[in-house]
């Protein structure tokens, strides 16, 4: 018999081993994905911007209406493209294809499932996050250096809410019960952020409860990079890296949970 | 050293207790058949064995490794063809295999998939989506993707549960000629023919533990004896050669609409109705009097 072989914890070759299962399965269905996730934006900003801007508001904070919101609307996208499918993906995936018992079969462990898992969600909801912001170039928004961070802080804070898709999988006991999560959470926390409107409209306490919601520090650093950044924009950037440690770690433990027997 | 060495494991779920105590010690280059009713523990065991159970007491060991805190390089080293039919329907049969050949670290994934493209007969359909292929085809592609890494050790759980006899056929020949190779095999089943054909010996499992092992054959001689007679009758007559028989001493199972009477080359006088059909006693005839439950 051979030499004992010894492997250790987050391993690369397992994570990219998974994100290549992902990446097979993408290259099937990317044209709907790709399609809806540019288009929804897209809706939001002509009838939120335009609707708005032409009716009731010409200007927040000293910018044109359409820039807020098309500022603001990277936050929308990232959460849509990475809470949702971090849900809805891992349930099918755990409970219907019993796809994870095949992967946790093979040397990976449920560490890097779920951290591939989180990575190439992130890593596509980067991109994603990125097309409301190249949309409203259209509208007069002026490309700025700063504007380079936005694909960095959209990974960040979509690591974070892959996280977070990725807990409730493991927890829920039905798909059904994403309703409640999507209805206690990631609606309230999309209204908000302050995509739409300046959150200092709002009542002291919910302004204080908004600093919690990595949305809304999102939008806060996304139009840092569009229009000047501030210095506690480091403290916005560092809140949602412990947003995304956080998530992952309870992640990974909810999916034990419900993997390991 | 054996492959798989298990001493008395125990696994519990809430008040059941699915594994309750199993020694197993599966030495290598066999193929080992684990035959058990459904619920005697065959999945948990299995399980246990790829580090997706982790069990309450016992030890564990899978080649040399120490299982829970070794589990990751000893999967490395085993393949597992599950029970349910886990492929991604979407993507490429080739894709399908490649995927498994970077989990399992397969330093050329091309030679990987053509060796087992080979294996499982698909080359021609290796640019197809896995929703394309027949039933059949598709168990080959999920018995290919779990040697895909060329494993020392396959753990094969239920492989043809559900199949009709015709696919059931093609996979006992992939089976067969994995075993020719001196690959160690652990197959869980409940289907009696599958274990003749394939085990070179049988662990009988029931309610959490082995309660025989032997080859096929040793256990028909140690359990079933040389014939077994099978007595198609109303249930009324049936109940009487029942009784008949055991005060006899015999042993009687029931065999669907009859009754088969095992051993019963040693019946005396009167014991075994001249209707009878006698025959050679089999496999199922162990796993039932062991067992209890009807086999399929």
């Amino acid at each position: 018999m051979s030499g004992k072989r010894t492997m250790r914890r987050l391993e690369p070759a397992a994570i990219s081993g998974v994100m290549s299962r992902e990446v097979a399965n993408f290259r099937t269905y990317w044209r709907g994905t790709t399609f809806s996730s540019v288009l929804e934006p897209l809706v939001y900003l002509l009838a939120f911007g335009l609707g708005l801007s032409a009716t009731l508001v010409d200007e927040v904070e000293g910018v044109p209406y359409i820039q807020f919101v098309g500022t603001g609307m990277v936050a929308t996208a990232v959460i849509f493209s990475s809470a949702l499918p971090a849900m809805f993906g891992t349930f099918v995936k755990h409970r219907f294809q019993n796809t994870y018992e095949a992967i946790l079969a093979a040397p990976v462990d449920v560490e890097e499932l779920v951290s591939a898992e989180m990575l190439w969600i992130a890593t596509r909801s980067a991109v994603y996050g990125c097309v409301p912001l190249v949309v409203t170039f259209f509208w007069g928004l002026d490309p700025e250096p700063g504007m380079l961070l936005v694909p960095l802080f959209a990974f960040v804070t979509a690591l974070g809410f892959a996280g977070f898709g990725v807990a409730m999988a493991a927890t829920v006991a039905k798909i059904d019960q994403f309703n409640y999560v999507t209805a206690l959470f990631v609606t309230p926390l999309f209204l908000v952020a302050g995509t739409f409107f300046p959150i200092d409209g709002l009542p002291e306490g919910v302004q204080i409860v908004a600093q919690f919601n990595p949305l809304h520090q999102l939008v806060e650093l996304v139009r840092g990079g569009a229009f000047g950044f501030e210095p506690v924009d480091i403290a916005r950037f560092a809140f949602l890296v412990a947003f995304a440690f956080a998530t992952w770690r309870v992640g990974i433990r909810q999916m034990r949970k419900r993997l390991i027997d | 050293m054996a492959a798989i060495e298990l001493s008395g494991v125990v696994k519990s779920f809430g008040p059941i207790k699915a594994v309750n105590g199993l020694d197993l010690d599966v030495p290598e280059g066999i193929c080992l058949g684990l035959l058990g009713p459904n619920g005697a523990g065959k999945s948990t065991t299995m399980r246990l064995l790829t580090g997706q159970a982790i069990a309450d007491a016992g030890q564990l060991r899978v080649l040399g490794y120490e299982l829970p805190g070794e589990s990751k390089p000893a999967r490395a080293e085993m393949g597992v063809v599950p029970q349910l039919d886990n492929l991604d329907v979407d993507v490429t049969v080739e894709d399908n295999l490649a995927v498994y050949a970077r989990l399992y670290r397969v330093k050329d994934v091309g030679a990987a998939v053509d060796r087992c493209l080979d294996l499982a007969r698909l080359h021609d359909r290796r640019r197809d989506a896995v929703d394309k292929l027949s039933g059949g085809m598709r168990r080959r592609l999920l018995l290919a993707r779990g040697l895909v890494h060329e494993p020392r050790l396959v753990l094969l759980d239920e492989p043809t549960v559900g199949l009709d006899p015709q696919i059931r056929t093609e996979l006992w020949t992939l089976i067969g000629d994995l075993k020719s190779r001196g690959t160690t095999i652990l197959m869980s089943t409940h289907y009696i023919e599958e274990a003749e054909r394939l085990a070179d010996e049988v662990a009988v499992m029931h309610q959490g533990r082995i309660i025989s092992r032997g080859r096929p054959a040793d256990l028909i001689a140690e359990h079933a004896g040389r014939q077994t007679a099978e007595v198609y009758a109303p249930p009324e007559r049936l109940a009487e050669l029942r009784v008949s028989a055991e005060s006899a001493g015999l042993r009687v199972r029931p065999a669907g609409p009859a009754i088969a009477i095992v051993g019963s080359e040693r019946a005396g006088d009167g014991a075994v109705p001249e209707d009878a059909v006698v025959r050679a006693a089999t496999l199922e005839d162990v796993f039932v009097i062991l067992t209890g439950e009807e086999a399929e």
